[in-house]
């Protein structure tokens, strides 16, 4: 190895006359200031690291939260653990191009995969006791680009802040006969979704489902404009109201056999996009709250679902629908969640695939 | 006194540059992992885009490094510490151009797409796969600490060779804004 260096000794190294040996008390700062560095150092990287926090939110502690009494269900999904693929096509109409510039809204067919799901951290769960229910959509694009969203059934969310969410877990989890109502009273916002889970009627059918974005999201068009939106996929199958006691007589699986058989024997099955644009001054922070009605709302498209496999070995499987991955044309706006979902996700995605022992795939690709 | 060797310039000035850029990787990426709030997205964003850059960077470096050498150690320090400087800088080396090429190859096998910078977009260099996934992200995380360590350790010796063995080493990587040859 060639060096690079100034005149030197015949032998290639150097010397140079040192100074007489350090005092002891030169000794010691130097000592003390290589400590206070370290030591400085690592004190500071276990703070950034939250481990000298104990009140920091962490998804560690939201998933710790979520766990069910029974436990996790290994190599699933921490929340809305038990779903079921399908495989599709987002068309276009090319309405929304005049709100976004994504190139998911000019015209045309794009590739759509995604996941009906129960809103339960229990993959075992019987979907008859399930209040929440989801779908995982991922569209991608000739350009490149994903459009990844994670939608629910109800018209707003139960709480304003990921922090409220955590506490409202907790509140759940809890044997204290109090902790739901200390709740409430201190998330007043909590009771329009105990009204909606208690009086909004039942469907047999995911095809009858409405899934909402909740979060806001900033669309930009291509003058470079900015319009916080909302999504919403509305089916066009006719929701028929079930009570939850008739849907239990149906079976634990019904709603996944459900969704099998009526797309084998019905064909494809069909969402109108809906995007409603917020006015100025409209909370869209706050997923809790609805954008009043008479909002400018846009038709931008139709999902067409085309084929259901079941999850195990099926193409949702690997998939994490990751709200904040998003094309060009659109962001995340000021609305806390999307962040928190993405970092909650994160986690529960690399805890998930290291289980895949637990849960394994079919080798042939038929359904146990 | 003998006129001491140093690192070229543009060696010095990658090391700097690439200290600030390593530790701001180790505290962005400890404290990314661990928080909900709306800055995790940004974090995660820059901790990807200089993750790339840092792998160019180290790139160069190593070349650099591989063209100009290194000023020789003190004919005086003892071989252990020889042995432990020159190994702990293979494990610099090391670490800087695997930790993002371990974070690169987790994101393919978890088919999470990789955009850099607001809008590079970089391919995906494995197939999705649970147990490379799973592999890729426990070797950048356990690495990540590793590599924090060693920067500590490096630390600690430099200011070691600096404050109280004053041998001149430092002087050889120190930035200096007037040649003193």
């Amino acid at each position: 190895m060639e060096s690079h260096q100034r005149p030197s000794t015949s032998n290639g190294e150097f010397s140079m006359s040192r100074p007489t040996r350090l005092s002891t008390r030169s000794l010691l700062t130097s000592l003390v200031v290589i400590g206070a560095v370290v030591g400085g150092s690592a004190v500071a990287f276990g703070y950034t690291a939250g481990w000298l926090s104990p009140r920091r939110l962490t998804p560690d502690k939201l998933l710790e939260a979520l766990a069910p009494p029974t436990g996790v269900s290994p190599g699933h999904r921490r929340n809305h653990a038990k779903g079921i693929c399908f495989t599709g096509l987002f068309e276009a109409n090319g309405n929304d191009s005049v709100l976004s510039r994504a190139e998911v809204f000019r015209a045309g067919h794009y590739p759509a995969l995604g996941r009906f799901n129960l809103g339960t951290a229990n993959a075992n769960a019987t979907d008859a006791t399930v209040r929440v229910r989801g779908m995982g959509l991922r569209i991608s694009t000739p350009d490149g680009e994903e459009w990844r969203t994670a939608m629910i059934d109800p018209p707003f969310f139960p709480v304003s802040t990921p922090r409220a969410f955590y506490d409202l877990l907790r509140a759940l989890g809890s044997k204290n006969p109090d902790a739901m109502p200390t709740f409430i009273h201190a998330n007043p916002e909590f009771a329009a979704f105990a009204a909606w889970a208690k009086t909004a009627p039942w469907t047999g059918s995911y095809a009858e489902e409405h899934f909402n974005s909740l979060n806001s999201f900033i669309f930009t068009d291509s003058s470079g404009a900015d319009h916080a939106v909302r999504w919403s996929l509305v089916p066009q199958t006719a929701p028929v109201p079930v009570s939850p006691e008739d849907l239990a007589k149906r079976g634990p699986d019904f709603l996944e056999n459900e969704i099998t058989d009526r797309v084998r024997s019905s064909g494809p099955l069909r969402w109108t996009m809906t995007v409603t644009v917020a006015d100025p001054g409209d909370p869209t922070s706050d997923p809790s709250k609805a954008w009043p009605e008479g909002r400018r709302s846009v038709e931008v498209g139709t999902l067409v679902v085309q084929q259901i496999e079941a999850e195990r070995d099926g193409p949702c499987r690997d998939i994490n629908f990751d709200p904040t991955v998003l094309p060009a044309g659109i962001r995340t706006s000021d609305d806390p969640f999307p962040a928190a979902r993405s970092s909650a996700y994160r986690e529960s995605y690399d805890l998930r695939t290291a289980e895949a022992k637990d849960y394994p795939r079919t080798k042939s690709g038929v359904a146990p | 006194m003998i006129a001491i060797s140093r690192f070229t310039a543009i060696q010095r000035l990658l090391h700097w540059l690439m200290a600030i850029c390593l530790i701001a990787m180790l505290f962005i990426g400890v404290g990314m992992v661990s928080t909900v709030m709306p800055k995790y997205l940004p974090l995660v964003a820059v901790h990807k885009s200089l993750g790339v850059t840092i792998l160019l960077l180290a790139l160069i470096r190593l070349v650099v490094r591989l063209y100009y050498g290194a000023p020789p150690l003190p004919v005086d320090l003892p071989v252990p510490m020889k042995l432990a400087a020159q190994s702990s800088h293979y494990a610099l080396y090391t670490l800087m151009i695997a930790m993002p090429l371990l974070g690169w190859g987790m994101l393919s096998a978890g088919a999470y797409p990789i955009e850099i910078y607001g809008g590079i977009r970089l391919p995906a260099v494995l197939h999705q796969s649970d147990a490379l996934h799973t592999a890729l992200w426990d070797a950048h995380f356990y690495l990540a600490f590793a590599f924090f360590a060693l920067v500590l350790l490096h630390v600690a010796a430099a200011l070691f060779h600096a404050l109280v063995r004053r041998d001149g080493v430092f002087e050889t990587i120190a930035p200096s804004l007037t040649s003193r040859h």
